[in-house]
């Protein structure tokens, strides 16, 4: 085994020799300096991959096209990807690989929040700064020195549903949710958050992984007397199957989903089971209805645009995520005028203003996410499409 | 044959002594020794589940049920209640044994292909309590777990930690060639190549499974406890199904029967993910294709077939057959 | 409460109905591979899924359903009998673990293939004839459902049909119960084994095809449905045919009303632990055979 590690530790000299020999190539040996390193781990296959996929899609395609207009501060960008297949422990590994051998500046990903969380004590021992495009509120709070997301947080997503469902006069709320990380700790944060918002959860309800059919679920919310709304926190198929289900049992309450369902899949999936769904997201879903003067709208159609016409499928916010990420270290790494760790998670904590897919960030000490409730927009389904809701 | 044993046997300690000893030569940084840790981890685990297999000719689809209980145990009552962690991976190791010691009777009573489902069972029940009650397990997400501590002493540093891995995966290995030496383990033997017939010869062939099976879920549950405190963090898919199956692949492409065979399966497996990343999309692809061709070309596993070759003067060990269930 | 019991009854029962009728075409196949040649194929839930797959990349195409359904269902048939050829046929006098353990390379294999060939978004297959439920005595019913029990019945006595009046069943059958007498008696043994896959991969693409419409297919779907299928496969006694079916409609009703009437978080888990349950009292499954162990 001694050899084998021997030999691979040859190898990866050798990849990475040519890594940096064909980037400095480029550079025009900019300052004599190397590139700057972006490591990133995350779930490109697995459980997780429809988080992993479109943000590595996302970052490298961005990477590229950021090198190709001359990198930033005159030095290229270098990422080097590692694919955790979804697994906690391989996230570990493989930031440690990125932190100890690969040596990178900064770290990128975690997709989702089980890959992030046992990745933030190594950032901070390494010091280097960890943007996470986990979803969970648990992330950023309390606050580390050396972690900040990207992602609307799950307490968020169930703020914003109540104040809808307040708009609407609705009060009395079932649950029903599936059984990754992302559905846990948004039905925990729902639970948490209800009493304060005036919604008493009467009804809570659970699907397993790669379940096919949750009538027996929605059968006994729908037999629960005095449901006034159904909340499904999940995503991936779940949601999807949920929502058809929903409307095979007749039911006739409002259907709310969760920012989990970050895509127009969601829509292609459910058919036209899913008009009149209501769900929180981030303002790429609707790009191009906003208005002209919304300031966020440019950064949005941008994106959908390069996206789509990139790798023929339709954008989600989940990439959305992945490319705030990416922008926020780029815009970090110019106000620091340096790749220095330390200047640039002093930079990136001092973010104002930045106006991403996912809304306006303002980053402070206290607040490594920097988004707001108005960085949400409730959209309803349509005619087959999001709409804004007025 | 097994005059033939007493020899590989001292000489393989020797070797895998010196291998653990002089590896950190090459180990140029944390994150070497990071992945060289969970080798010898997985391997304790192997070690445990080929005594199962190889030997007493059972198999288990349930052993990350027993990881995960051992990882989890730890991590609650130490990060939880702050019982000193040794404490906690002990009591958790208690706990694993009696639940290994109870379940094992009956689930032992059963045959080949329904005993892998019964083991299976288990650990996919234990996956969804772990899954489930997230107040005190973080749910999928996973929970955080405090260093490993002795009195005021943190293991903390990856070098120590390769030591005492080291040392355990040696302890692990000379317990399981002493198992396999001693009159219960020619017993077990028997037990593989027939049950009936090891019954006739007046061999208690339920204890000794039984004994076996404890002990395989006691040396899964030590290795997960101290992976929790190692890593610092454990979720749930350390404890799927998959990685069970994960576990018996270890053991089977090291070599079955063959205690080496399963530290080097475990070694195999857990570092070729870290070369395969590069391959990007065609991972997966090229993965199943190796653990294809590797049974295909040396359906002994990858130590004996490679055994054979380098010794072709010995009598070809072993001619029975692995896997009794096929003859049932 | 009375007034709602039954149509609440009703619901779960048809639900539990729908799914179980999958798990038994997959358990169904994993039995036929079993009989054959004593082996689980861990493979299985990837026939399901390329069915799926294909069906649904077909039909994108606009070929029509009633064609794109036997083209996927032959490319599946391919796929198992290139496994048998390629895979398990090389690794003839292995032991049954390792045999295992190459289904389960397969597995990984044809999953990596198929994010290359498609790509790991889900995908929905138009139902056969329309979304709009049927009202069965106050619960609802998707047409699709009603062609997963009409499809699955028809298997099922085409099966018994095949192995009860057919010399070529029948042939499958002897080398089942004693391979070396059927060689014996001259039956090809190899072709028996190369049937036993085609056959069983034909039965998986046609569950992938039934349940994408209902619950959508991806390149990973057939993980779950593969081990469920196995669970159900075990429960009802491998190698019974009739055991494969009922094992995966106890399976999927169990499921079903554990969710409804127990706890839906623990479902599956209380699924699990009937099957463990009946093991211990009939170490055989529900139907399998009592076999003595040969010394």
């Amino acid at each position: 085994m001694m050899s084998t590690l021997a030999r691979y530790g040859i190898t990866r000299g050798l990849a990475a020799t040519t890594a940096v020999f064909l980037a400095c190539a480029g550079a025009a040996f900019a300052q004599g300096q190397g590139p700057i390193k972006i490591g990133s781990v995350l779930s490109i296959t697995g459980a997780a991959s429809f988080l992993g996929d479109p943000e590595a899609k996302t970052i490298e395609f961005y990477v590229e096209k950021i090198n190709a207009a001359g990198g930033v501060l005159g030095r290229k960008l270098q990422l080097i990807t590692y694919d955790d297949g979804s697994d906690a422990e391989k996230a570990r590994t493989f930031s440690k690989r990125l932190i100890e051998q690969d040596k990178v500046d900064v770290l990128l990903g975690g997709s989702s929040t089980g890959t992030s969380m046992p990745v933030m004590p190594l950032a901070a021992e390494a010091q280097i700064p960890f943007i996470s495009f986990g979803g969970a509120v648990g992330i950023i709070e309390p606050v580390q020195k050396w972690v900040f997301k990207t992602p609307h947080t799950d307490r968020m997503a169930c703020e914003k549903i109540f104040v809808d469902m307040q708009s609407r006069k609705l009060t009395r709320l079932a649950l029903i949710s599936g059984a990754g990380g992302f559905d846990k700790s948004m039905r925990t944060e729902c639970l948490n958050v209800a009493k304060k918002s005036g919604v008493e959860v009467i009804a809570d309800e659970n699907y397993g992984a790669g379940d096919t059919d949750m009538t027996a679920q929605l059968t006994k919310i729908k037999n629960t007397a005095g449901v006034q709304a159904v909340l499904n926190a999940g995503f991936g198929p779940g949601p999807a199957i949920v929502t058809r289900n929903f409307r095979q049992l007749g039911m006739t309450v409002p259907l709310y989903q969760s920012h989990g369902v970050g895509s127009k899949e969601f829509i292609k999936l459910a058919g036209a089971a899913a008009e009149g769904v209501r769900l929180p997201a981030a303002a790429l879903l609707v790009a191009k209805d906003l208005p002209a003067k919304d300031p966020q709208r440019a950064v949005v159609v941008n994106y959908t645009r390069e996206y789509e016409a990139k790798f023929k499928s339709e954008v989600s916010t989940f990439g959305g995520h992945a490319y705030d990420g990416l922008m926020l270290v780029v815009g970090a790494l110019k106000s620091a005028k340096s790749s220095d760790k330390a200047k640039v998670r002093d930079a990136l904590e001092n973010t104002k203003g930045y106006m991403g897919t996912g809304g306006v960030v303002n980053m402070s000490p206290t607040d490594h996410l920097g988004l707001d409730l108005s960085a949400f927009r409730m959209l309803e389904v349509k005619g087959g499409n999001w709409t804004l809701v007025k | 044959m097994r005059q033939n044993f007493a020899s590989p046997r001292v000489g393989g300690m020797v070797a895998l002594a010196l291998v653990i000893a002089l590896l950190p030569v090459g180990l140029s940084n944390n994150y070497f020794y990071d992945v060289a840790i969970l080798v010898g981890l997985n391997a304790i685990v192997c070690v445990g589940l080929n005594l199962l297999i190889g030997y007493a000719g059972q198999i288990s689809l349930g052993h990350a049920g027993f990881y995960g209980l051992g990882a989890y145990g730890s991590a609650i009552l130490s990060s939880r209640y702050g019982w000193p962690p040794l404490l906690s991976m002990l009591s958790a190791t208690l706990v694993v044994a009696a639940l290994a010691f109870v379940v094992g009777r009956p689930i032992l009573r059963l045959k080949g292909h329904y005993l892998a489902m019964a083991t299976l069972g288990l650990g996919v029940i234990i996956f969804m309590v772990i899954a489930t009650e997230d107040k005190l397990t973080g749910g999928p997400d996973g929970m955080s777990v405090v260093a490993f501590k002795i009195g005021s002493f943190a293991l903390r540093e990856a070098q120590l930690w390769y030591w005492v891995v080291g040392a355990l995966l040696l302890a692990a290995v000379w317990l399981a060639l002493n198992l396999i030496d001693s009159p219960a383990g020619r017993a077990l033997r028997a037990l593989h190549g027939s049950e009936v017939g090891a019954e006739v010869l007046g061999i208690d062939a339920a204890r000794h499974k039984l004994m076996v099976f404890v002990i395989s879920a006691v040396f899964a549950s030590v290795a997960g406890s101290l992976n929790a405190h190692f890593s610092g963090f454990i979720t749930p898919s350390k404890v799927t199904f998959l990685h069970s199956i994960e576990l018996v692949t270890m053991v089977v492409f090291g070599g079955m029967a063959s205690t080496f065979g399963a530290v080097v399966g475990a070694a195999a497996l857990t570092v070729l993910p870290q070369f395969l990343t590069v391959l990007k999309d065609y991972e997966m692809m090229v993965f199943g294709a190796l653990m294809m061709g590797t049974m295909i070309f040396m359906p002994r596993g990858v130590v004996p077939s490679l055994a054979r070759l380098f010794a072709p003067r010995r009598r070809p060990e072993g001619e029975r057959k692995p896997g009794s269930e096929g003859a049932a | 409460m009375s007034a709602q019991f039954m149509p609440q009854f009703m619901q779960y029962l048809l639900s539990g109905l729908t799914v179980g009728a999958i798990y038994a075409l997959v358990a169904l196949g994993f039995s036929i591979i079993f009989n054959a040649s004593h082996v689980i194929n861990f493979a299985q839930g990837e026939f399901v899924m390329i069915g799926g797959m294909a069906t649904v990349s077909l039909s994108a195409a606009e070929v029509p359903l009633g064609l794109a359904i036997p083209l996927a269902v032959a490319a599946v048939v391919l796929v198992g009998l290139a496994l048998e050829k390629f895979a398990v046929e090389p690794a003839r006098g292995a032991s049954v673990i390792t045999l295992i353990i190459i289904t389960i390379g397969a597995s990984i294999f044809l999953r990596g293939l198929a994010t290359l060939v498609w790509d790991k978004q889900l995908h929905v297959l138009k139902a056969f004839s329309g979304d709009a439920p049927i009202a069965v005595a106050g619960a609802t019913l998707l047409p699709q459902s009603l062609w997963v029990f009409g499809i699955t019945l028809a298997i099922v006595l085409a099966l018994s049909w095949f192995f009860g009046r057919t010399l070529l069943g029948k042939a499958m059958l002897a080398t089942s119960h004693n391979r070396l007498a059927a060689q014996l008696v001259g039956i090809n043994v190899r072709h028996v084994l190369l049937l036993s896959y085609g056959m069983s991969a034909a039965l998986g693409a046609i569950a992938g095809i039934l349940i994408a419409p209902i619950s959508f297919t991806t390149y990973d779907v057939g993980v779950m449905l593969g081990l469920k299928g196995f669970a159900a496969a075990i429960l009802g006694g491998l190698g019974s045919g009739v055991g494969a079916v009922v094992g995966g409609i106890v399976l999927g009703v169990a499921e079903s009303m554990s969710a409804g009437y127990v706890s839906s978080a623990y479902k599956d888990a209380i699924a699990l632990v009937i099957t463990l349950a009946v093991l211990f009292f009939m170490p055989s499954g529900l139907f399998g055979k009592r076999g003595g162990e040969r010394v």
